[in-house]
C-alpha cells in the first residue's frame, strides 16, 4: 500500500493536466466506509497540485464533504491513504504547509470582537501579540473590514461575518484553503461579490484551495479544475479543467464561454444523479 | 406628555409604582375604615413608624441576614462552579454524582437544618451552610449546562487546531457557559437569602438568636405585629436589590453580544 500508483489512469491524467506542479494533496485509493456500514466514498485516486483551484461538486450524497474532511484530516479513510506535500499529517503546519479550514458556518465566537476572532487560530498557536496583530490586521484588511475590527459579530451581516471567517483562514497565511460550501447561506449578490474577492486572494497569494460547492455558476468561476462526484457510493465521475486567464472578473461571468461551461457542467451534474450514474464506477 | 409615556425605562419604572402606591392607599385607608385593631394588622403607616423605632435593632439584624446570605451566596457559587467544572470533565464523573447533586435540591432545608444546627456549633456558620445548600443547585446546573453547550462548529474548529484542553477551557467553554452562569446567579441569590431566613427562622425557635428572621419571631411572640412586618419588608428589599444587583451584572458582561442582554442597554 506504500508503493506510490502511478499506473492508475485517472491520477495520471490529472496529473498531466495540472501541469508539473508539484502536488500539494494527494489522494490514494482514500475510502471512506461509516460505523453504520454507510459507504460515503468509494476508492478515490485525486491528485491536487500547488496553485489549483480544486473544486468539488455533485448531488446531495455524493461524499464531497467526506472528501474535503478527508482532505482536512478531520476524518480517516477507511482504507487507503492520503498525503500532503508527500508526507503525512505530522508535518502539515509547518513553514509552507500551513493549512486552513472554512466551514459552511461562519462559526465565529459571538462573544469576540472580529479581531479577536480573526486571531484566534494564531492565538491557539501560540504567536506572540506583536507578531500576531500586524498578520490580524492584514488578514482583516484585505477581506475589506478594517473599519470593523473592533465589532462584534452580531453587528455585522451575514456575508461580513463570513468575511471574517476567511479572514480568520487567511490570518494563518495557509498555504492550502479548504472550504466547505462556505458561500451556500448566502444571497446570490453577496455570494458573486466574495467569489470574485476569493479569486483575487487565491491569485494573489498562490493558495492551493479545495473548495465544495452546490453551486454550478461559483464552480466555473472559481475553478481551474472541477471534480463531479456521483453518489452511492460517491467517486469521481468526471472532471472539468477550465483554462481560463486570471484572476477572473465579472467580464468572464458574461462571456459566453462562461456559459458554455456551465451547460455543459450541469448536463454531467444531470447525468451524475442519474439512477444507472449508479453501481460500478467506469 | 406622550413621549413620556413611550419611553420605555419610565414605565418600566413608573407603572409598577403607581400599582405600589395605590396598593398602599387602599390598605391604609381600609385599615383606617375599618378600624382594625394594630395586632391584628397593621395600616402601612404602622410598620414605617415601628421601622423608624426599632431601626437600629432592625438594621443590626439585617446585618447578620445579609452576611449569612452573602457568604452562603460566596460559597455556593465558588462551590457550584467547582463542582460543575469537575462534572464536564468526564460522563462518568456527571453520572456517579449528579443524583446527589439532586438529593440536595429536593431535601426541604427546614427539615435537615435542625440536624445541621445541631451538628455545627458557631450559629453563623451553622446557617450559612444551610443558606449554601439551598443557593448551590442552580448554580451547579446552570453552569454544567453552559460548559456542556459548545458549538459543535467553534468545537470541532479547536479541534482542528490543536487546541489543548486548557486553551479550549478558557477560550470557548467559559466564555460560553457565562449566560447560563448568569442565570444561575440570579436564581442562586434569591435562594441564599431564603435559604439563610429559613435557617435562622429554625434556629431561632431553637433559642438561638440571630437575624431578620429571629426579628420576626420575637415580634410574634411580643404580638409586636408592625414591627413583624417592618422585618418582613426589609427581607423583601434585600431580596429585590440582590436580584437587580445579578442582572446588572449580567448585562455588564453579557450585553455586547448575548441575546438575553442585546438592547438592554438601549
Amino acid at each position: 500500500m506504500n508503493a506510490p500508483l502511478p499506473s492508475d489512469p485517472l491520477d495520471a491524467q490529472t496529473t498531466r493536466r495540472a501541469g508539473d506542479r508539484p502536488p500539494a494533496v494527494e489522494v490514494l485509493s482514500a475510502e471512506k466506509v461509516f460505523a453504520n456500514g454507510t459507504r460515503a466514498l468509494a476508492p478515490i485516486d485525486l491528485t491536487i497540485a500547488e496553485g489549483e483551484f480544486l473544486t468539488l461538486i455533485g448531488p446531495s450524497g455524493c461524499g464531497k464533504s467526506t472528501l474535503l474532511k478527508l482532505i482536512a484530516n478531520l476524518i480517516q479513510p477507511s482504507d487507503g491513504r492520503i498525503l500532503w506535500w508527500r508526507g503525512d499529517f505530522g508535518q502539515v503546519g509547518q513553514d509552507g504547509r500551513g493549512f486552513a479550514f472554512v466551514f459552511q458556518e461562519p462559526t465565529l465566537m459571538p462573544w469576540a470582537r472580529v479581531d479577536t476572532n480573526v486571531r484566534l487560530p494564531l492565538d491557539l498557536a501560540d504567536v506572540p501579540r506583536g507578531k500576531a496583530d500586524p498578520r490580524v490586521s492584514d488578514a482583516i484588511a484585505r477581506v475589506g473590514l478594517s473599519a470593523f475590527a473592533r465589532h462584534f459579530p452580531r453587528q455585522l451581516s451575514g456575508g461580513m461575518k463570513m468575511r471574517v471567517s476567511i479572514a480568520r483562514a487567511l490570518a494563518t497565511d495557509p498555504n492550502l484553503l479548504l472550504m466547505d460550501e462556505p458561500f451556500g447561506a448566502l444571497d446570490e449578490f453577496t455570494r458573486n461579490k466574495l467569489d470574485d474577492d476569493l479569486v483575487k486572494l487565491w491569485w494573489e497569494r498562490k493558495l492551493t484551495t479545495v473548495f465544495v460547492t452546490h453551486s454550478i455558476y461559483e464552480a466555473v468561476f472559481l475553478s481551474t479544475r472541477i471534480v463531479v462526484l456521483a453518489a452511492n457510493p460517491g467517486r469521481i465521475f468526471r472532471t472539468m479543467t477550465i483554462d481560463e486567464p486570471q484572476p477572473r472578473s465579472q467580464d468572464f461571468r458574461d462571456s459566453a464561454r462562461f456559459a458554455a461551461y456551465c451547460r455543459e457542467l450541469s448536463t454531467w451534474l444531470a447525468e451524475a444523479s442519474l439512477p444507472s450514474a449508479s453501481g460500478a464506477a467506469p | 406628555m406622550k413621549p413620556l409615556l413611550q419611553s420605555e425605562t419610565f414605565v418600566r419604572i413608573v407603572a409598577p409604582l403607581a400599582v405600589g402606591v395605590v396598593l398602599l392607599a387602599v390598605w391604609e385607608i381600609g385599615c383606617r375604615l375599618d378600624s382594625i385593631p394594630v395586632y391584628l394588622f397593621p395600616k402601612p403607616s404602622d410598620i414605617l413608624a415601628s421601622l423608624i423605632k426599632n431601626g437600629p435593632s432592625l438594621l443590626r439584624a439585617l446585618l447578620i441576614t445579609l452576611r449569612i446570605t452573602l457568604q452562603a451566596f460566596a460559597a455556593a457559587v465558588v462551590l457550584g462552579t467547582l463542582i460543575a467544572f469537575m462534572f464536564v470533565q468526564s460522563r462518568a464523573i456527571e453520572v456517579s454524582l449528579f443524583p446527589y447533586a439532586v438529593l440536595l435540591q429536593v431535601t426541604p432545608i427546614v427539615a435537615i437544618a435542625p440536624l445541621i444546627i445541631i451538628l455545627v456549633k458557631n450559629t453563623q456558620l451553622s446557617l450559612t451552610v444551610c443558606a449554601t445548600l439551598v443557593a448551590l443547585f442552580p448554580i451547579i446546573s446552570n453552569t454544567t449546562l453552559g460548559l456542556r453547550s459548545v458549538d459543535p462548529g467553534l468545537a470541532s474548529y479547536f479541534r482542528m487546531n490543536r487546541a489543548s484542553r486548557l486553551k479550549t477551557l478558557v477560550r470557548l467553554r467559559i466564555p460560553g457557559a457565562l449566560p447560563y452562569f448568569f442565570g444561575g446567579l440570579r436564581i442562586s441569590s434569591g435562594l441564599a437569602l431564603i435559604g439563610a431566613v429559613v435557617a435562622e427562622f429554625v434556629a431561632g425557635t431553637g433559642g438561638r438568636s440571630s437575624g431578620l428572621a429571629y426579628e420576626i419571631l420575637d415580634a410574634g411572640f411580643q404580638l409586636d405585629i408592625p414591627r413583624m412586618f417592618a422585618a418582613l419588608f426589609l427581607i423583601t428589599v434585600t431580596g429585590v436589590l440582590l436580584f437587580g444587583a445579578m442582572v446588572g451584572l449580567s448585562r455588564l458582561a453579557l450585553s455586547n453580544w448575548h441575546e438575553s442582554e442585546i438592547g438592554a442597554e438601549a
